[in-house]
């Protein structure tokens, strides 16, 4: 990443005077000074850090009777939800973390777009947090092909068919994904493996990503930084306090859609056996991954479609560029209301994928493709594009004046 | 034990939180409509249906029963143990007797000809096809589905499952090519013959074996084998949700307290 500035005053600076060590480290993370104004959207980043655990320990626990083979796969998912002791409530716990860790980083992504919380100083915070997000999306697809159920071998053959659409690799790629033509034990094979080991990776992206925040400070509401140290307030224990109730208030969402409503999550299709002499009529992924599954259908090349989908996700690592950061703290309003716009057209796509595409829903998620878009590409160059501080020394204040 | 003794130290105030909760929830959740009314074979209002349902076990034993003595004829449970069906009551030596009075495929013998031998409890309950092959041959060209997960895989759960069972045309003629004529069946047509028939089950309990009591019975049974910890996953929903309203409201008073020094 190639900010310049300087980290800030409010970086971490009891750790270069505390000894090395675990309670240093301890102590001069819980002194972390942060902008007392932080709001309750703030408090995600805690949030996703006890779902991920959560998954992580569930995840060791299934690994221990999953059997990552097209014969075996689905009857030992199945051992697990009926004989395995409590083997029912591990899956149920990681298939509900998985929507809600999914659910959980949207509002996170979200909070930072409102806030313009990529901005510099922390573009590294952005751009570690995209690669978690892009890892985060790999892992939870790997992981839903694992129970081989007929929703798990048909979105990996879809997948298969997408990668294989990309020019020049694409063939070969397509290959090395699924492991042959078509999903199967190899699948199996890579995906245990990619879900198994990226999950560790992503521990290891995390403690890069809060790294990071430390050494630049956190984003507020206000997008500037309180000069003075009374607008500080430590990490603990005020932060703490509320990043632990808002962890209570999510795990009991969790335990409630887990215990009373698991069919907000479920797909019941996916307790079919993978069967691949017979395709399901409605082949659709999970709700996180629906509206780039739409957009992949709306368009009708097959390449522009996947180019378009992948170029959605990937329009969030070029966000610190887009906007260059003019206006900062202002016009709330409108960006809101371009916040809004630019879910309700995910939630159109994901409508549109959900139908097929179908009647109205191929034009409604063609549109919503040019909302999407016209977020990044016009709305948030607009916004930075003006009014930029002097104080900026990124080199870009002369082609935005 | 001590989230009931938390949750009732938390008082009504908690408690009427709490159900408000599940009142906002209760909007949004999809498939608690009860029994469609109107069509033959109307379905019964389900013990297991609704967030905070559980299971008949008594009609899920009676339901083991028409399974037994009925289904298994054609479908299997590929996916259950004989052992697993100490979820709906049974006992061990229950489960051993009543795993023995089925024949299963155990290999081949030195002919090659396929050797059966009485099932034991850690043994699945299988279709009596040998293979899907076979199966399909002795149905005129149709596989009939295992039973395992089939109240949730099929679209309409347990009250379109109790429809098929009670929905045929009392004189239903094989109709060829299409089936049975059967309003729940997929296009209105099942290949699957009447199987339920006024006393051909013999309860143990006494309860008279209607046609409908049979459907109903036997529509729990699968309905439980569908979701044989769903009891269970429930009565934890409930008890830590509780529990952590209790934990939330703690946190709460703590987090006022501790924001109280700082002005806004």
């Amino acid at each position: 990443m190639a900010d310049e500035t300087p980290s800030r005053q409010q970086g971490n600076a009891g750790a270069q005077q505390a000894d090395a060590g675990p309670l240093a480290f301890a102590r001069a993370y819980a002194d972390l000074p942060l902008p007392a104004d932080l709001n309750w959207l703030w408090t995600f980043g805690a949030v996703l850090v006890a779902i991920l655990g959560l998954m992580l320990a569930s995840g060791l626990f299934l690994a221990l009777t999953y059997t990552p083979d097209a014969g075996l796969a689905f009857s030992s998912v199945e051992s697990i939800e009926r004989r395995i002791p409590y083997g029912w409530l591990l899956r149920a716990m990681h298939m509900t973390g998985a929507s809600f860790c999914m659910a959980a980083l949207y509002v996170h992504i979200l909070r930072g777009l409102y806030y313009r919380a990529y901005l510099p100083p922390r573009r590294a915070v952005w751009g570690s947090g995209c690669a978690l997000m892009a890892m985060l999306m790999i892992t939870a697809f790997a992981g839903y092909v694992l129970p081989w159920g007929q929703m798990s071998y048909w979105g990996a053959d879809v997948a298969g068919r997408a990668v294989a659409t990309l020019p020049l690799v694409g063939g070969w790629l397509g290959r090395v994904v699924l492991g042959g033509d078509s999903p199967g034990t190899a699948t199996l094979h890579r995906m245990f493996v990619l879900h198994f080991a990226l999950a560790f990776v992503i521990v290891g992206a995390i403690a890069l990503h809060v790294a990071v925040l430390h050494k630049r400070g956190s984003s507020s509401p206000s997008g500037h930084q309180p000069t003075a140290r009374g607008g500080m307030l430590p990490f603990h224990p005020y932060f703490t306090a509320r990043d632990m109730l808002a962890v209570v208030l999510v795990a009991l969402a969790f335990v409630l859609v887990m215990g009373l409503w698991p069919e907000l999550i479920a797909e019941p299709a996916n307790y079919r056996p993978a069967n691949p002499l017979h395709t399901p009529t409605d082949i659709e992924p999970e709700w996180y991954f629906l509206p780039f599954y739409g957009m992949m259908q709306v368009v009708p090349d097959q390449l522009g479609g996947v180019l378009l989908a992948g170029g959605a996700v990937a329009m969030l690592f070029a966000v610190p560029w887009l906007d260059r950061g003019g206006r900062v703290g202002e016009r709330a309003p409108v960006r809101l209301l371009a916040l809004a716009l630019l879910v309700g057209a995910a939630v159109v796509a994901a409508c549109a994928g959900r139908h097929h595409a179908q009647g109205a829903w191929l034009l409604a998620g063609r549109v919503a493709i040019g909302v999407y878009y016209a977020y990044f590409l016009l709305f948030l160059p607009w916004l930075g594009g003006q009014g930029l501080p002097l104080t900026q020394d990124d080199g870009e204040k002369e082609t935005s004046a | 034990m001590i989230r009931f003794v938390v949750a009732r130290v938390s008082s009504s105030l908690l408690r009427r939180k709490w159900l408000a909760l599940v009142g906002v929830l209760l909007l949004g959740v999809p498939g608690m409509a009860a029994a469609e009314g109107g069509k033959p074979g109307a379905a019964p209002a389900w013990s297991f249906s609704g967030p905070l349902g559980h299971f008949d076990l008594a009609s899920v034993q009676r339901g083991y029963a028409v399974y037994a003595s009925v289904c298994s004829a054609c479908h299997g449970m590929e996916q259950v143990h004989f052992s697993d069906l100490a979820g709906i009551g049974l006992k061990a030596e229950d489960i051993q007797a009543l795993a023995a009075t089925r024949q299963i495929a155990d290999g081949l013998d030195a002919q090659g000809r396929v050797q059966r031998r009485p099932a034991r409890p850690d043994d699945r309950i299988l279709s009596p096809y040998v293979s899907p092959a076979a199966a399909r041959a002795a149905h005129g060209g149709v596989v009939p589905p295992d039973l395992s997960r089939i109240v949730m895989v099929r679209p309409g759960g347990a009250s379109r499952i109790y429809g098929l069972l009670t929905g045929y045309a009392p004189d239903a003629q094989w109709q060829e090519g299409k089936g049975f004529r059967n309003p729940y069946g997929i296009a209105n047509f099942t290949a699957m013959p009447p199987p339920l028939h006024e006393g051909a089950v013999k309860y143990a309990d006494g309860t008279p074996a209607t046609v409908a009591q049979q459907a109903r019975d036997v529509t729990t049974f699968l309905a439980w084998v569908s979701a044989p910890h769903q009891d269970e996953r429930r009565r934890l929903g409930v008890g830590a949700g509780l529990y952590l309203c209790f934990l939330a409201a703690l946190f709460m008073i703590l987090t006022r307290r501790i924001w109280s020094h700082v002005r806004k």
